[in-house]
């Protein structure tokens, strides 16, 4: 009921107050009663819920976040590789199996 | 990464890689509680998404989850149901509504038997779907039977709206929109002494996704300011609700009690203040609403303005609708599972009596609620 869709906005009606918007390749009409005039540009991403644009996706906050998740995965790889080194400096077992 | 592509506004945020991150990253911060702490996910698209990617499974054992009333067709009481009901059984009446609702069963069962037995009962994708069926049936009365929380009511207000100012007089409304931050203080004013134990208390709330695109995180500021509770406002996606959680256990660690968004790509202190106005323009509170397995929960009810009477299906059809209380399934213990006393395992109809082809309580009625989502995604039949 509540989940909604991020989806890219492909043309703008002015007179229906309305927008067609892509969803991972499928296209729709939704409502822009919602939105202050002429805040929805072409290319924009959007949240689309129950045939209305609820609001626009911030941009730069959506990859700000994706930016850390991968500084986040890369500080963890280092961490695993040097725990990696250390448990072999400690291995109490040199033989090859 | 330059530029936003559409799929990473999908893929980025599930990424098996970067939850693992945040799975090592909560464990590392969850070692450092002294106990157990509550998690409420008001909500039940996140109750959806901790199922379904098997997020309680990747946390450690101190780290709980209840989960939340946030799921509009299932905390719908059966006498709302029985509204929907007797009104498509009036003449000339074309009833519609959205999502799972129409199976859900009342008194004399769901809008979908009353469809069987002749009544015309639309499901719609959108509710300014009603003015096409307006336009096809003049001689028909349309009734939108609204339902949702603060994410689908401005949706309602934005259809009145178009109905009023295009002279349309055959489309009416049946509203039972809710309000969250209510039932979220219901559900911590309500407990007793004795429960309100580190076993069963609420620790923190995961603040609602779309709810809060609409209203804007201050709806919850209350939380943090008078009840000390943390509120981390999150997205639906599985990586925004591991990032909330260890943003939510960091602030245990460090003491604090605060009210933070993690879904900030969408959410903001104030919201979408447009979508407010058409609220505020067309609304007002009722003093109770009764929410099924929850009772009576104050101020948490919205109804047209008396202005607009004229459109309120409730009054122009007060003489037929039936006004008896109706009680909850005595065998159901959604009310307990709401409140986070019981999971839905332990309750003795769950996956028997009680499934999603024939649910006895609320929280198996919408693939959003809690009893629905352990039955789809649990594995524990």
């Amino acid at each position: 009921m509540c989940l909604s869709i991020p989806s890219k906005v492909v043309s703008i009606d002015t007179e229906q107050n309305s927008a067609t918007v892509d969803t991972m390749g499928i296209q729709r009409t939704a409502g822009l009663d919602l939105m202050e005039e002429e805040t929805v540009a072409i290319g924009d991403y959007v949240l689309l819920h129950i045939g209305f644009i609820m609001n626009k996706i911030d941009e730069e906050d959506a990859l700000e976040s994706l930016r850390v998740y991968q500084e986040i995965l890369e500080k963890l790889d280092e961490e695993d590789r040097r725990q990696m080194v250390l448990d072999d400096d400690n291995c109490p077992v040199r033989e090859a199996p | 990464m330059s530029s936003l592509e559409l799929k990473d506004l999908y893929d980025g945020f599930r990424n098996p890689e970067v939850i693992k991150s945040f799975q090592k990253l909560i464990a590392s911060e969850a070692e450092k509680l002294d106990r157990t702490v509550n998690i409420m996910e008001v909500c039940g698209g996140h109750t959806h998404t901790i199922m379904k990617y098997g997020l309680t499974q990747l946390l450690p054992e101190n780290i709980n989850f209840i989960h939340g009333p946030g799921c509009p067709v299932c905390i719908m009481p059966k006498e709302r149901i029985d509204h929907a009901y007797t009104l498509a059984q009036q003449e000339d009446v074309i009833l519609l509504t959205l999502g799972d609702m129409i199976k859900v069963p009342g008194s004399h069962g769901s809008l979908q038997d009353a469809r069987a037995k002749g009544a015309d009962v639309r499901y719609v994708y959108s509710p300014m779907d009603a003015l096409k069926v307006a336009e096809e049936n003049p001689t028909k009365k349309i009734i939108f039977f609204a339902i949702g929380f603060e994410t689908t009511t401005p949706m309602s207000a934005a259809l009145l709206d178009v109905v009023i100012k295009r002279n349309i007089k055959n489309i009416f409304f049946h509203i039972n929109h809710v309000t969250v931050p209510e039932v979220m203080k219901e559900l911590i004013d309500s407990r007793d002494e004795h429960v309100n134990s580190y076993d069963h208390r609420i620790d923190a709330f995961i603040g609602p996704s779309h709810v809060s695109v609409i209203s804007g995180s201050k709806i919850y500021a209350v939380f943090p300011e008078q009840y000390h509770i943390p509120v981390v406002v999150a997205g639906f996606e599985p990586v925004d609700v591991m990032e909330a959680i260890y943003m939510m256990i960091k602030q245990f660690n460090e003491g604090r009690s605060d009210l933070e968004i993690q879904y900030k790509r969408l959410v903001t202190h104030e919201g979408n203040l447009k979508a407010q106005a058409l609220i505020e323009k067309y609304f007002e509170k009722v003093d109770l609403f009764k929410w099924r397995g929850m009772g009576n929960v104050p101020n948490s009810g919205l109804k047209l303005r008396d202005a607009f009477a004229a459109y309120d299906a409730e009054v122009l059809y007060k003489e037929v609708l039936p006004y008896d209380e109706i009680d909850d399934h005595k065998l159901c213990i959604c009310g307990d599972i709401l409140r986070g006393f019981a999971k839905p395992q332990q309750c003795s109809v769950f996956g028997t009596a009680c499934k999603p082809s024939s649910p006895l309580g609320s929280c198996m009625v919408s693939s959003e609620g809690a009893c629905a989502a352990y039955y789809k995604y649990g594995n524990l039949l």
